[in-house]
């Protein structure tokens, strides 16, 4: 029965690197770059749940689904503002520039966002426990025992992926995200703003890092700023894999490999290869097919 | 209804207006002919704001819109069918009509102007549900033309609507572009390689060579025109 504890986890860990990689794709499909900061946003949300808990803990009991969720929609909306304000700050003014340019800059504020959080005065460097959100509870099945916040992270990603799925394919700025996706000019000429579109992308992403991010501090053993470097990579390399731009590319190409390395990390002689094993996977893949999994080569008729 | 003074346009070091001026009059359908690379495509990318202009106007309804956003000149009724139709090759063809009325907030407009394109071009009511990608050539270009036309604009350009069409099916797209000008009252800038087609249906034209206007007349006296005749009619 160790496989079902072993499905369970990877299906965790899968759906974190999920809702992260859809950040990576989403600002890709638009902007064509990868926004290196991502990683970062994402342990800004922890932190900013770890400091929202005991303040929603002095009006709302601790540790109840009511607080949690409280919690993790102000941390989400925080982390959307600075999504936003990273794109209107750094990348906007570079938005006619060579994308090497954009993309150096986007490393670069990662790196100013790390180091300025490690500063004493902000985060500090040492990692800190992160407090319980949700009561803890573990169901029995048979000798088996799963924690409820590992059954709550695929569900509450499931539920994610369905909302993110109504916004783009259902509502109008969402059909504008695609249509920017596509091609911005024809947008333009129909009206959009790219610019919104561009924030609104920037804001959605963020938020789902955030989540992310608060997800994965509640399986971790801690939260510190390097903390989204780790599962930030591996959600780049889940967008690669399922194909950069597609949006059920990313969620599949982040649950595959959590599940990968999940069962790779549970065999005894390469468990501590679980790194190497996730770009060995990638460059095998993108041998076979350049696009990813789902990407597809786009060809327009003439 | 337009008019483009001086307009100076370059990409980098390169000129490729200048200093071009030209005039749509209201209610017309006026052409712009040239061979390729001439400089059409540019004009009417800076005059929907694509492209920024070095120095020269633009003006529309006697207001200087020199250099505004794409997305505001829609709001003034501008539509601008670019080169290559530029449809949404992952949206639908229904999706992609919608988009062109993206700055429409009434549903009942949005409707309206839906079922006058669909009466327009019958063919696009029965691929509605369809990928836009996978229509024909001709078809994108029915579906360009008609997701212009969803914005209700009251002054529409057209960049190469005959390129890369089956000779039957250009015929049929510029008799619809003739309808729309005759039944909506909307003004045309019609930019064309092919200068048969262009001096057919337009009543005014100009000739552009190499960044600048080189010939303006009426279509029919550019048609008789040994000049025009010999580089543009093929000949005789
Ligand atoms: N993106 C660009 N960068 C540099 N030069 C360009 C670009 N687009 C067009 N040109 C040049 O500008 C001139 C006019 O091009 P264009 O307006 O596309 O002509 P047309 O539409 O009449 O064929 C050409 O010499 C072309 O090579
Ligand atoms: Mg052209």
């Amino acid at each position: 029965m160790d496989w079902l504890q072993q499905l369970i986890n990877g299906l965790a860990q899968g759906s974190i690197y999920a809702l992260i990689a859809l950040g990576y794709t989403m600002v890709y499909g638009v902007l064509r770059f990868i926004n290196f900061a991502h990683s970062d946003v994402l342990m800004l949300g922890a932190f900013a749940a770890f400091f929202l808990a005991p303040v929603v803990g002095t009006i709302l009991p601790p540790q109840s689904y009511l607080g949690a969720f409280i919690i993790v929609i102000v941390s989400a909306a925080i982390c959307a503002a600075i999504g936003i304000l990273i794109e209107r700050l750094a990348y906007r003014p570079l938005r006619n520039r060579p994308k090497l340019t954009v993309l150096i800059t986007a490393i670069g504020v990662s790196l100013l966002i790390e180091f300025t959080c490690q500063h004493n005065a902000v985060f500090g460097a040492r990692t800190r426990p992160f407090p319980r959100l949700i009561p803890e509870h573990n169901f029995h099945l048979g000798n088996i025992v799963i924690a409820n916040h590992d059954v709550l992270v695929p569900i509450v990603t499931a539920a994610l992926l369905a909302l993110l799925w109504l916004v783009v394919q259902r509502t109008k700025i969402g059909m504008a995200m695609r249509a920017v996706a596509f091609n911005p000019q024809a947008a333009a000429l129909m009206g959009v703003n790219i610019n919104r579109v561009i924030s609104f992308t920037f804001g959605l992403g963020s938020a789902l890092a955030a989540i992310a991010g608060i997800l994965y501090a509640m399986r971790a053993p801690g939260i510190e700023p390097l903390m989204g470097i780790q599962p930030g990579l591996r959600a780049f390399i889940a967008a690669v894999l399922g194909g950069i731009g597609n949006l059920p590319g990313a969620a599949l190409g982040g649950l595959l490999l959590g599940l990968l390395e999940t069962f790779a990390g549970g065999i005894p002689g390469i468990s501590n290869y679980r790194d190497g094993i996730a770009f060995a996977i990638l460059i095998f893949i993108l041998l076979f097919r350049p696009a990813g999994l789902l990407g597809e080569v786009k060809t327009e008729k003439v | 209804m337009l008019e483009i003074k001086n307009l100076v346009v370059n990409y980098g070091v390169i000129t490729a207006l200048q200093e071009i001026s030209l005039s749509v009059p209201a209610g017309a359908i006026v052409t712009l002919i040239g061979a390729n690379g001439a400089g059409k495509t540019t004009t009417l990318r800076a005059v929907s704001g694509l492209l920024k202009a070095r120095t020269g106007e633009v003006i529309y309804e006697g207001r200087k819109i020199t250099n505004l956003p794409p997305h505001e000149l829609v709001k003034l009724g501008i539509a601008h069918v670019p080169e290559g139709r530029m449809v949404f090759a992952n949206l639908t063809v229904l999706e992609n009509l919608r988009m062109g009325a993206y700055l429409m907030k009434d549903r009942a407009a949005v409707n309206r102007e839906l079922s006058y394109v669909f009466d327009v071009f019958p063919r696009l009511k029965e691929r509605e549900k369809q990928i836009a990608g996978t229509l024909s050539g001709g078809e994108q270009q029915m579906l360009a033309i008609g997701r212009a036309l969803m914005s209700k604009p009251k002054f529409l350009m057209l960049d190469e609507p005959s390129l890369g069409i089956a000779p039957l099916l250009v015929q049929k797209i510029f008799e619809k572009i003739v309808e729309i000008n005759r039944d909506h009252k909307i003004t045309v800038l019609l930019v064309e390689q092919n200068a048969n087609l262009a001096l057919d249906v337009s009543s005014y034209g100009y000739v552009l060579e190499t960044g600048r206007i080189i010939l303006a007349d009426t279509s029919a006296s550019l048609r008789a025109n040994p000049q025009v005749k010999s580089a543009y009619l093929g000949g005789s």
